[in-house]
């Protein structure tokens, strides 16, 4: 049997599956804060506590109304999605006149607000919820055991990327929405709502926040802390990929996962840092990122 | 500083003519009341101090007992300021229960310098009754030794020989796998090898295939909190104990099993210094408690905040004052007892010793109703069950 | 992107004449007369924590309201240096004076090496490279062993000055502390007043115009990144000698947070507004302390006002009001 730098072939083919999960939701993240730098110029800091929200809705939803885990992946981003456009309305589009910092630091604030709340009602001690039947379970792949639901989720995220990606690069409506980026004013010329466009936006790209927050919920457990820190490790991934492209910030999500989980096979205490790691040297030799237009 | 403030019973005191004295003592209880330990220390430790207070009968043997209270969030910085502002400002006399062991080595340094006195009861941190013991310190219901040594020898004994260690790569993760592998290598069991993952962590997954791949018979649990409650439902999603591994928590409470439910949970060995289900005492008393909890049974960490205030009290009340010498002297030299702990005694360093419990979770068709999670397996006598006293290096052992 | 990136930082700083007016010279005076009174009424700790975090403000300020640049990882120069500065005086039994030296000379260091990377982006992208740089500082001081982990540096001794002066006092450590911070803000001052400071608000308000004026923009976003981060080193070095302890809360992200607070409530880019946001903020956690998470809330709340509707903060009000730059 041959091994890969003293790590047997099994265990590094079910490492490079598992990155591939966690990549899942870096490329959602990053996918959701691309969109919204795409149309906004703003980055959207309080994306971690609208992931976080998206648990949660999801929990409230099976706990308090007895909506089942299907019902939560649509509904949920829809009612995390409302709140984004009511605060997109009432504040952020309030700042389009300003530096795009006052952006970076509103939403910060809302960021501290929303966990704040959520730690208020519910303890931080987490919420458990648990996988859907029709998930349960898993497979012996021959070198690891893949849980159903975690295979799952890499489906269902690739399927919403790429929906995003098709979406915005090949249709009508993300024709409008390119156009809209380079000049707002000639769209609007155009006679397209502009403002509005703006807003369903901001709408949309949060709701990708709450439908990762749902994916999310059965396997790590339901607490206001979850987005916190993951937030900023996305930020390093957007940071690495370019928020120019769509398609840029998903490949950097997925790839940025799979090389952290190999450091946590070759390399456990460094796995947290090396995508800052990552990213410093890209700062070095690409400053743009990788998929970045030199700005 | 806005304090919840609780004045007990001062007009009985005044009352009580005929008692020779007249101490007025303020007892702030500092732990988490908003984090991941709220639910094992938070009001439970107050409303247990009170209880203490109460059973005692404080007010009439002339001693009046103000608690106090605040959130230390965990962290060593809110804890340290608050324990100086309540030493320089408030006249705090007594700091209970500071769970984190970060937290609780900040309160142990305040409380040294300010000559005051500390009763720890949520902490695990060996280092309080070792290298940084200090003369107003007594640490009371546990802390990592007893339970590596608990569970640690508890698994061996039972045929799980070879272990892997799952760290939390911190200053607690790292000396909870010493001393485990300690006990385990004592107890002639060997360890494989063991991770470290970033702490607080999300997705154990990695780590835990790691684990499974080494082969181990148990994976030690060496993390606390939040990281342990995911392990062990990330194992179960993963198929590890169903493919034969066992998983030693090395420090779990009866909250964290009620968090988990006894589904993912059933099967798990640990070690705990108190259960509320043990005897008939420690079954009333528990029920007092619930009642004033909306239902929740107390944790060890309450039951031992009891323990200690009753102890301290007693103390004051020998003493005739609250000077910290004094008090601290009677508590070490008289052995303590009550309807919760038993008997114990407090040594030299600061190390209250008492009987250390082995137990099991049952399964869901074992358990007979809400709370009814553990099995009795052993009891570890007070002598062994902690570390022994020339072993510590605290400098309060001569 | 557009060429010019227009920035509508305070106004109140642009009108900031070259020379020191008399009214500044009255109002450090005034400042410093209050701070020595002020021990012997208030709780001494409580006001060198103010003190600690009003230097650490001022210098985010010198950073980003005059220099344009939000950094939003400035606590990884504030905890580093404190851990420095507490592992000198424990473990190497330094003078406390020594000590902060070297906690301010590491801090210097650390950001001159993130400094010249993020420097590399602009806008909103030197924000997230900040962020993520000190979160990588976070993780260093979390898992390497010099820093204690999660128990932090405990029981650090105040130690004697020069060798001479226990510090063990509150008092006397107080006007240590008073004489550390107040010499900071006169640098600061200093700084800003100086013609690098003008240069610095050139490059703030008209990069392009700069670089085509002949201005090498990097080094001065450099040099005026690394002397923020050793003035924020200073802070923390002098804070971790006030509460004998270094910890991550030194280091971790909300720090940077906090402090971004701070200096947009009392008013980026005034010179006395950081000071003010710092008090109202310290004042504000202490009161608040027993009621958990509404201390954040509190926070996030005080920045989504300030931020929609209080952008000039309380000292750019005020300077408007009373039309002097403050």
């Amino acid at each position: 049997m041959f091994e890969l730098l003293g790590i047997p072939p099994q265990a590094l083919f079910g490492q490079l599956l598992l990155g591939l999960i966690n990549g899942s939701f870096y490329a959602l993240l990053s996918l959701g804060l691309a969109v919204i730098f795409g149309l906004l110029n703003i980055i959207n800091f309080s994306h971690g506590a609208q992931y976080m929200m998206g648990a949660f809705v999801a929990w409230m939803g099976l706990t308090w109304l007895g909506i089942p885990y299907w019902g939560a992946l649509v509904i949920v981003p829809l009612v995390v999605g409302t709140t984004g456009v009511v605060i997109e309305r009432l504040m952020i589009s309030k700042l389009y006149h300003l530096d795009h910092l006052y952006g970076l630091l509103l939403t910060f604030g809302l960021a501290l607000i929303i966990q704040g709340l959520f730690r208020n009602g519910f303890g931080v001690s987490g919420l458990p919820y648990s996988i859907p039947s029709q998930l349960s379970g898993g497979t012996n792949l021959g070198f690891m055991f893949l849980p159903n639901y975690r295979a799952w989720v890499v489906v269902a995220s690739l399927i919403v990327c790429f929906g995003t990606w098709f979406a915005i690069e090949r249709t009508r409506l993300g024709a409008y929405l390119r156009a809209a980026t380079e000049n707002p004013t000639l769209v609007g010329a155009f006679g397209i709502n502009v403002p509005r466009m703006i807003t369903l936006t901001y709408g949309f790209g949060v709701a990708l926040a709450a439908f990762a927050g749902v994916l999310a919920a059965p396997i790590y457990s339901v607490n206001p802390n979850m987005g916190a820190d993951l937030i900023i490790v996305v930020f390093a991934v957007v940071v690495i990929g370019g928020m120019g492209s769509i398609l840029g910030a998903i490949l950097t999500g997925f790839g940025l996962g799979i090389v952290e989980g190999l450091t946590k096979v070759f390399y456990p205490e460094a796995s947290s840092v090396a995508i800052f790691v990552i990213m410093a040297i890209v700062l070095l030799f690409k400053p743009a990122g990788l998929f970045g237009r030199t700005a | 500083m806005n304090f919840k403030t609780a004045t007990l019973a001062g007009l009985a005191a005044m009352l009580m003519a005929g008692s020779a004295m007249a101490v007025d003592v303020k007892l702030g209880v500092l732990n988490d009341r908003s984090g991941i330990y709220a639910d094992l220390s938070g009001e439970g430790s107050v409303v247990a101090a009170r209880m203490a207070i109460e059973d005692f009968d404080a007010a009439a043997k002339g001693i009046n007992v103000e608690v106090i209270s605040a959130d230390h969030q965990n962290k060593p910085d809110v804890a340290s300021t608050i324990a100086r502002q309540w030493y320089d400002e408030e006249g705090v006399d007594v700091i209970v229960d500071v769970p984190t062991s970060s937290a609780a080595l900040a309160v142990n340094e305040i409380t040294r310098e300010k000559g005051k006195i500390f009763l720890n009861s949520g902490a695990a941190s060996t280092d309080l009754t070792g290298a940084q013991c200090a003369p107003g310190t007594a640490h009371w219901t546990y802390d990592t030794y007893a339970l590596a040594n608990g569970t640690g020898k508890a698994m061996v004994d039972n045929g799980y020989q070879n272990w892997y260690f799952l760290t939390a790569d911190y200053a607690f993760g790292h000396s909870l796998e010493e001393n485990t592998t300690a006990v385990v290598q004592a107890s002639g069991g060997t360890v494989v090898g063991s991770v470290r993952h970033p702490f607080p962590g999300t997705d154990f997954s990695s780590f835990l295939l790691q684990a499974q791949a080494s082969g181990a018979d148990v994976i030690g649990l060496a993390n606390a909190g939040g990281d342990t409650v995911n392990s062990i439902k990330q194992a179960a999603e993963f198929g590890i104990t169903q493919a034969g591994q066992a998983l030693a928590g090395l420090l779990i409470f009866i909250t964290d099993v009620h968090a988990l439910g006894l589904e993912t949970a059933q099967g798990l060995v640990l070690t705990e210094a108190f259960y509320w289900d043990l005897n008939d005492e420690t079954r009333a008393w528990s029920e007092r408690f619930s009642e004033e909890m909306g239902g929740s049974k107390p944790t060890m960490v309450h039951a031992g905040v009891y323990s200690a205030v009753t102890h301290y009290l007693k103390g004051v009340e020998a003493s005739g004052d609250k000077a910290t010498d004094g008090v601290m002297d009677w508590m070490k030299s008289n052995p303590s007892s009550d309807q919760v702990f038993g008997e114990g005694e407090l040594r030299a360093d600061g190390r209250h010793i008492h009987d250390m419990y082995l137990f099991q979770v049952k399964s869901p068709a074992e358990s007979t109703g809400e709370w009814d999670y553990y099995k009795l397996l052993a009891t570890i006598p007070a002598e062994i069950a902690f570390r022994p006293l020339e072993d510590g290096g605290c400098a309060l052992v001569e | 992107m557009s060429v010019t990136t227009e920035t509508t930082y305070s106004s109140a700083a642009d009108a900031m004449p070259i020379g020191t007016p008399r009214h500044h010279i009255i109002i450090f005076a005034g400042l410093l007369v209050l701070l020595l009174i002020a021990p012997f009424v208030l709780y001494p700790v409580f006001i060198m924590k103010i003190l600690c975090f009003a230097l650490f403000a001022s210098a985010l300020n010198l950073l980003l309201g005059f220099g344009g640049l939000l950094s939003f990882g400035h606590a990884a120069f504030f905890g580093s240096a404190s851990y420095v500065t507490a592992h000198a005086a424990k473990v190497w039994g330094l003078t406390p004076e020594v000590a902060i030296l070297l906690g301010t000379i590491a801090a210097a260091f650390l950001g001159l090496v993130i400094g010249a990377l993020a420097i590399r982006r602009q806008g909103i992208y030197f924000a997230m490279v900040t962020l993520a740089f000190a979160q990588m500082v976070f993780f260093f001081a979390l898992q390497s062993p010099f820093t204690g982990g999660e128990d932090g540096i405990q029981a650090v001794p105040r130690g004697d000055l020069f060798g001479v002066i226990p510090l063990s006092n509150d008092m006397t450590l107080y006007f240590v502390v008073l004489a550390i911070v107040f010499g900071g803000l006169l640098a600061i001052y200093r700084i800003i007043h100086s013609p690098f400071g003008q240069v610095l608000k050139a490059i703030r308000d008209n990069e392009p115009r700069s670089i085509s004026l002949g201005y090498k923009v990097n080094r001065y976003k450099l040099a005026v990144f690394v002397m923020s981060a050793t003035l924020a080193g200073m802070a923390g070095s002098t804070k971790a000698l006030v509460f004998q302890l270094a910890s991550l809360t030194d280091v971790y992200w909300t720090m940077s947070g906090e402090v971004v607070l701070m200096t947009l409530l009392g008013g980026m880019g005034t010179i006395f507004g950081p000071f003010v946001g710092a008090a109202v903020i310290v004042t504000m956690q202490n009161y608040f302390a027993s009621f958990g998470a509404w201390v954040t809330i509190l926070q996030g709340t005080i920045f989504v006002v300030s931020v929609l509707l209080f952008r000039e903060g309380i000292i750019g009000v005020l300077s408007r009001w009373l039309k002097k730059p403050l």
